[in-house]
């Protein structure tokens, strides 16, 4: 680090005054329990200790010499503010207590003897504080615990024969046993100790505050100062901290009330800043940090124009610049302790104002102590002084203690400022100015201000440059240069810019030079054209490995030694090609590469257009432009190459072709044909390089990566296309360079196929049928199509379930089943001749029912020309087509009695009908070729059941029906379910021809509930009667039980028939037999008429009713009229 | 005495997917819809987090650079107090963004609009004349101006301003300050 210099801060004004206390006796070198002593004072001293600072001295040290007290102030003319000793002596020299350590136990054989030596030594140190109010006392070592207070007789007497000997009162003796808890003792001591030096400290301020009533306003104006100085000083050491800033306070008023002269403002500057740094101190202490920035505030514009003296006028920002530093320091201290700072009040801006001001002495001093260089360091020497000290703060070394307004000899005045100004000439501006910097920015990098942070690296930069640090000064600048990049602030960028090209140009840094002036003539730039022309200027010497002209304002001899640094450069072979990274500047070459379209088919040439502009303001000729693409292959087709000597680059001349005119858009196209393996692929242009210079000279390539760009450019593509200026027409050759768009890549895409694939079925599919898709492929190449293959099936990709139930396949003849796949793939077609067709047919059985998407994919290769270039391309066709699958037909199904009534269950051996219905739901007509019923076992036919649909066709919504007479042979208990079958139908589409296969499709029959019933009753009648006619009719009643019936039965007359017969009857029936009963019915009327109801009660099973026994009997018949016999033939021919 | 004014472009668009008046298509450049953007909240690209000048002049010239830092460096504290706000307060926060900072020799006052284009202005620390009220109504005018040039259809959103009304606008305001 830096030495202290004269602006720094004192030490002992700078440290937390503590109590001083002086301990004699102890012999810390070679005895161990002084050591041990000693140790327990000095170590483990926290914050919960009393705030003491303990020295050991000897027994005859000598302590500072107390002047005789002054009397009388009347002729005493004070000759500064505050000696420049005072504050050391008090935290350091003069003690407030002096303790004197002796070993003597109670007990001691010797007592008489030790007690004078002990007496006799504190006498010592008395002597030696002569004239000092500083307190002595006495603690004895001993080796034995004492007893409790009062206990030991003994003990108390020699006590105070001790205090009597040594003239001690009984408080300042104290008893250290040297036992194990010496620590606990110690802390207590040491508390006794801090509440004498209090005592002292405040007799001292009782005895400062005297000497007011001695003074007077004219002649003793410093002291009132010094007094309060001092009244607060020791209010400090005393930790009476509140009043310690209030007499600071005071002390402040009072110097600013000093008379102010060139010769005193030094003085005065001094101490108030002392005093302020203590007021700040104990109010950020206070935590009213405030109190303290508005303190510092008010100090330092009470201070900002007292400059003093006009030829030392960099003293006075030194002094400025040290303020800011010091309270910046104060500030951060307390936030270390725990204060939060915010990002507008933080030691930051401190810190930077102090740099601030050290820049302005730096200039001041250069200004001021720019001597020529006959000018020596004056001799004598006027900063000396006898004791190699100043006696008072902020004096003149060659007139101390005057205090009148005019120096008393201008002789001597000016050797000393004479002398300061060479000493300043020394000073390190360039480093002080760094450090304070470089606070300044971590404190505002940690309070989020990343724009100050860059601010103060540029003049961090700045100031490297100067101090010709020009390494460091391009670190930090190209640090910082990004962010006013991306923040689009050209004119802080070009002025970093342009420090940045000095320094580069100083050390003769060939490529950063480039960079620099490549942004600095570019459209980012804000300098005047000249500049930009002059920069150019240089550019083109450098790329003709030239020496460059100096930058304006480098100095003669940094200019000399750079053009030196050039000449080596050159000289030196190799190490002269550069690629200099474009993208993240601003370069004055602009590039936009495009792929004209977004993708291209591989018999058709790729094409590329690279557009360049520059933006310099001469045009620049470039030797050669190549473009590279994610496939290196094609690098080489995408070259314009023409090396150009250096006449070209001097003068280059509009009209060629690799020249760039300032202003214009050029575009540079390129055309090549892709690969057959890259179909598919994408081609990306991975970067474009622009070479300037040539080979022989020095060459630089600016390498745009992607299609180009640079860091400015998508703003503006952005700004251009929201601009009303696009929506006008341009012509057509003239290119507005803001409308080009960048496509830096394009895809490589197969052949259109000439191929015509054509399907044609009759949708939808019928579930379970072998549905027939009909694929078509035409040739309309004009040349012969090889290896023609055709996949086909269900598309990949969907419901996995779906390709379980989906098969597919060529052969119609037969069923296909589980065994055949969902798609076929690589159906091989051969070769295609042009203009040939051929037809596939595919099959596919649909299990289930729903959408299908289906796929036909036919590729083939074929031969072509393309820019004079055979290859074999090879091209695809896809055709997809949904099908829906729907059932053909519904099966109905329903159990009805054998008078056609629904039965919602059957009885044992009681005959009943199965009626089947077959609606159709496919929308092309159907052809039933058979119908079979596969009876269960719990079901018999009555005879042998025949289809009845044999051969018919369906229409849409047409209808199918059948009828079955069948039986239940009897269940095991009364009631059961049982299964009643399959009925099979077997179909096919009208319009298949006959080999087709048939789909045969099965519809399961319902269960029906079977039930045995107790008594069967069934009559026995003619078809019809006739009026007045007797008909006979007989009922037959079986007993289906093992038990005997009791038959209840009756008759009821009816109004329609007269009838002869049992009307009302009980009888019994044996088991299994069967009764009958005859009965005349003669009826009265014609027409149908309902029979004369038979009533039937069986006394055993009451649950048993008539009404379910009357469903197996005729209820009515119909009755003919009487009539001739000729009508009766022709109601029979009806 | 030193004066700077200052039209910082916005920055990063936070209303691109609340508003509807600020849809790709009322944002085009036709002139008709143009209005629409202003009285909505047109937008800078969502792309670009920004705040480069739009514009920005000082008296005297002969320490440009140093205003142009001072304003620069001010866009800390104005991003720091917006965000400050807090996105659902956006609506409600007043404009006026009052002192930024004090330096040693000025002092920096912020305004940022709804659309989130910054005002700064730079006076000197020891113009007196210049209090909170007279700041507000400078930032109100140049505000108002602001509009104006917005309104421009043959202006494009972005560029740097170039309207000889706000120039003058801004020419009278200086002589007033300083």
């Amino acid at each position: 680090m830096m030495s202290p210099t004269q602006w720094d801060l004192p030490p002992e004004l700078c440290c937390r005054p503590m109590a001083f206390v002086a301990l004699t006796g102890l012999d810390v070198t070679y005895n161990a329990i002084h050591r041990a002593i000693w140790d327990a004072f000095c170590a483990n001293r926290r914050a919960d200790r009393v705030p003491i600072s303990f020295k050991v001295l000897p027994g005859d040290h000598e302590y500072p010499k107390c002047r005789t007290k002054r009397t009388s102030y009347e002729w005493y003319i004070p000759k500064g503010i505050l000696k420049t000793g005072w504050m050391n002596k008090h935290l350091n020299l003069v003690p407030a207590l002096l303790v004197l350590f002796y070993e003597l136990d109670w007990d001691d054989a010797v007592w008489k003897e030790k007690q004078s030596e002990c007496a006799t030594k504190v006498e010592i140190v008395r002597t030696s504080l002569q004239g000092r109010n500083t307190k002595v006392a006495v603690v004895l070592i001993q080796k034995k615990t004492p007893l409790p207070p009062g206990e030991d007789l003994v003990a108390s007497e020699r006590a105070a024969s001790l205090c009597n000997a040594c003239d001690l009162s009984g408080k300042s003796l104290f008893v250290l046993p040297h036992t194990d808890h010496l620590v606990g003792y110690i802390i207590r001591l040491e508390n006794a100790f801090y509440e004498h030096a209090q005592t002292y400290y405040y007799t001292e301020i009782r005895r400062v505050k005297s000497h007011k009533e001695f003074l007077n306003k004219t002649t003793h104006q410093l002291l009132f100062v010094r007094h309060q100085f001092k009244i607060a000083f020791f209010s400090e050491l005393k930790q009476d901290t509140q009043n310690s800033l209030k007499y600071y306070r005071t002390a402040y008023s009072l110097v600013h009330e000093l008379r102010t002269h060139e010769t005193n403002m030094l003085e005065i500057k001094t101490m108030a800043g002392f005093i302020n740094y203590k007021i700040c101190r104990l109010c950020f202490q206070h935590n009213t940090p405030l109190d303290a920035i508005a303190q510092f505030r008010k100090h330092i514009d009470l201070c900002k124009k007292k400059i003093g003296s006009a030829e030392l006028a960099f003293e006075h920002t030194a002094w400025m610049s040290k303020q800011f530093q010091s309270f910046g320091d104060l500030f951060d201290e307390a936030i270390k302790l725990g204060l939060t700072a915010i990002q507008t009040q933080n030691p930051g801006f401190y810190y930077q104002q102090a740099a601030y001001y050290a820049q302005e002495r730096k200039q001041q001093a250069t200004h001021l102590c720019a001597h020529e260089a006959s000018v020596s360091y004056p001799t004598p020497d006027h900063l000396e002084t006898p004791s190699g000290a100043l006696d008072f703060y902020g004096q003149r070394a060659w007139r101390q203690g005057h205090q009148s307004i005019d120096p008393p000899h201008m002789e001597k005045e000016k050797g000393g400022i004479l002398a300061l100004q060479m000493k300043e000439k020394d000073v390190p501006h360039s480093e002080l100015i760094i450090a304070l910097l470089s606070n300044a920015v971590a404190q505002f990098k940690k309070y989020k201000c990343p724009r100050m942070k860059s601010h103060l690296m540029v003049q961090m930069g700045e100031e490297y440059n100067h101090a010709k640090d020009y390494t460091k000064a391009l670190k930090l600048l190209d640090y910082v240069m990004c962010d006013y990049r991306t923040e689009r602030w050209w004119s802080l960028l070009t002025s970093i810019l342009s420090t940045a090209l000095r320094c580069s140009y100083l050390m003769a840094h060939v490529k950063d030079y480039i960079t620099y002036s490549m942004e600095l003539v570019g459209r980012a730039s804000t300098l005047r054209e000249e500049q930009k022309s002059r920069i150019e200027k240089n550019l083109i010497k450098v790329l003709m490995n030239e020496v460059p002209e100096a930058e304006p304002d480098c100095d003669q001899a940094s200019a000399k030694a750079a053009q030196a640094l050039w000449s080596d450069r050159m000289s030196l072979a190799g190490s002269n090609e550069f690629t200099i990274e474009v993208q993240d500047y601003v370069p004055f070459v602009q590039c936009k590469a495009k792929f004209l379209s977004p993708s291209f088919h591989v018999d058709d040439p790729v094409q590329l257009h690279v557009y360049l502009r520059a933006d310099c303001p001469h045009p620049v000729r470039f030797s050669k432009l190549c473009v590279s693409l994610s496939n290196q292959e094609y690098n080489q087709l995408c070259v314009v190459e023409e090396p150009c000597k250096s006449q070209d680059i001097l003068e280059a001349s509009s009209q060629e072709n690799m020249c760039l005119v300032p202003g214009k858009t050029r575009i540079y196209s390129f055309k090549f044909v892709a690969k057959t393996e890259d179909v598919g692929k994408k081609i990306e242009i991975t970067a474009v390089d622009l070479m300037l210079g040539s080979d022989n000279g020095r060459c630089v390539f600016l390498n745009w990566r992607g299609g180009g760009g640079d860091a400015a450019s998508s703003h503006e593509a952005l700004l251009a296309a929201r601009s009303f200026k696009s929506r006008g027409r341009v012509p057509e050759q003239h290119v507005e360079w803001d409308t080009v768009s960048i496509q830096a890549s394009t895809m490589i895409i197969s052949r259109i196929p000439k191929i015509s694939v054509q399907l044609s079925h009759e949708p939808p599919a019928l579930n379970n049928e072998m549905y027939r898709i009909t694929v078509s492929i035409q040739s309309n190449e004009e040349t012969v199509t090889k290896d023609v293959k055709l996949t086909a099936g269900l598309k990949p990709g969907q419901d996995a379930n779906l390709t379980q139930s989906t098969h597919v396949t060529l052969n119609g003849l037969e069923m296909c089943d589980e065994s055949h796949p969902a798609l076929l793939p690589d159906i091989a077609i051969g070769d295609l001749q042009p203009g040939e067709k051929v037809e596939k047919y595919l099959y596919v059985r649909c299990v289930t029912t729903g959408a299908r998407i289906f796929l036909f994919h036919v590729a083939y290769a074929l031969s072509t020309k393309v820019e004079g270039k055979d290859i074999t391309c090879k091209c695809h066709k896809d055709e997809i087509v949904t099908i829906e699958t729907v059932v053909p037909f519904e099966v109905a199904v329903k159990f009805v009695s054998t008078k056609f009534e629904h039965l919602d269950r059957v009885y044992v051996d009681i005959p009943f009908l199965l009626m089947t219905d077959i609606l159709s739901a496919s929308p092309w007509p159907l052809r039933l070729v058979t119908s079979q019923l596969q009876l269960a076992p719990t079901m018999a036919a009555m005879d042998q059941p025949q289809s009845q649909v044999e051969q018919v066709v369906l229409q849409t919504g047409e209808c199918a029906s059948e009828c079955f007479s069948l039986q239940c042979p009897p269940v095991l208990n009364g009631m059961s379910s049982v299964a009643s079958g399959q009925y099979l139908i077997s179909w096919k589409r009208k319009s298949w021809s006959a080999d087709a296969p048939v789909v045969t499709t099965v519809a399961t029959l319902p269960h029906v509930m079977v039930e045995t019933i107790p008594l069967y009753v069934h009559a026995e009648l003619p078809s019809f009667g006739r009026v007045r006619e007797s008909m006979p009719v007989r009922y037959h009643i079986q007993n289906r039980t093992g038990l005997v019936q009791d038959v209840e039965m009756s008759v009821e007359p009816s109004d329609a028939f007269m009838f002869s017969g049992l009307k009302q009857v009980r009888l019994r029936i044996l088991p299994g037999a069967e009764q009958e009963m005859l009965y005349n019915f003669y009826p009265l009327m014609a027409g149908y008429q309902n029979l004369p109801q038979l009533n039937i009660g069986l006394l055993r099973f009451p649950a048993v009713s008539g009404q379910l026994l009357r469903r197996f009997l005729p209820s009515r018949i119909f009755v003919k009229p009487q009539g001739r016999q000729a009508d009766d033939a022709s109601i029979a021919a009806a | 005495m030193a004066v700077c004014i200052a039209v910082i472009a916005k920055e990063v668009c936070s209303y691109w997917a609340g508003t509807k008046a600020c849809t790709p298509s009322t944002c085009g450049p036709a002139p008709y819809t143009f209005y629409l953007q202003v009285f909505g909240h047109f937008f800078f690209s969502p792309l670009f987090n920004q705040n480069y000048p739009l514009y920005i002049r000082s008296v005297p010239i002969q320490n440009e650079l140093k205003f142009h830092y001072t304003v620069h460096t001010s866009l800390d504290v104005v991003e720091e107090k917006i965000s400050a706000v807090g996105k659902a307060m956006a609506d409600q926060r007043e404009l006026y963004l009052g002192l930024l900072y004090p330096t040693e020799d000025y002092k920096v006052y912020g305004y940022v609009t709804n659309s989130k284009v910054k005002f700064v202005i730079v006076v000197d620390s020891s113009n007196t004349s210049l209090r909170d009220n007279e700041i507000r109504s400078m930032f109100r005018k140049l505000h108002n101006s602001f509009t104006d040039v917005m309104c421009n259809p043959f202006y494009n959103p972005g560029d740097t301003i170039q309207s000889k009304a706000f120039d003058s606008m801004v020419t009278a305001m200086m002589v007033q300050a300083s």
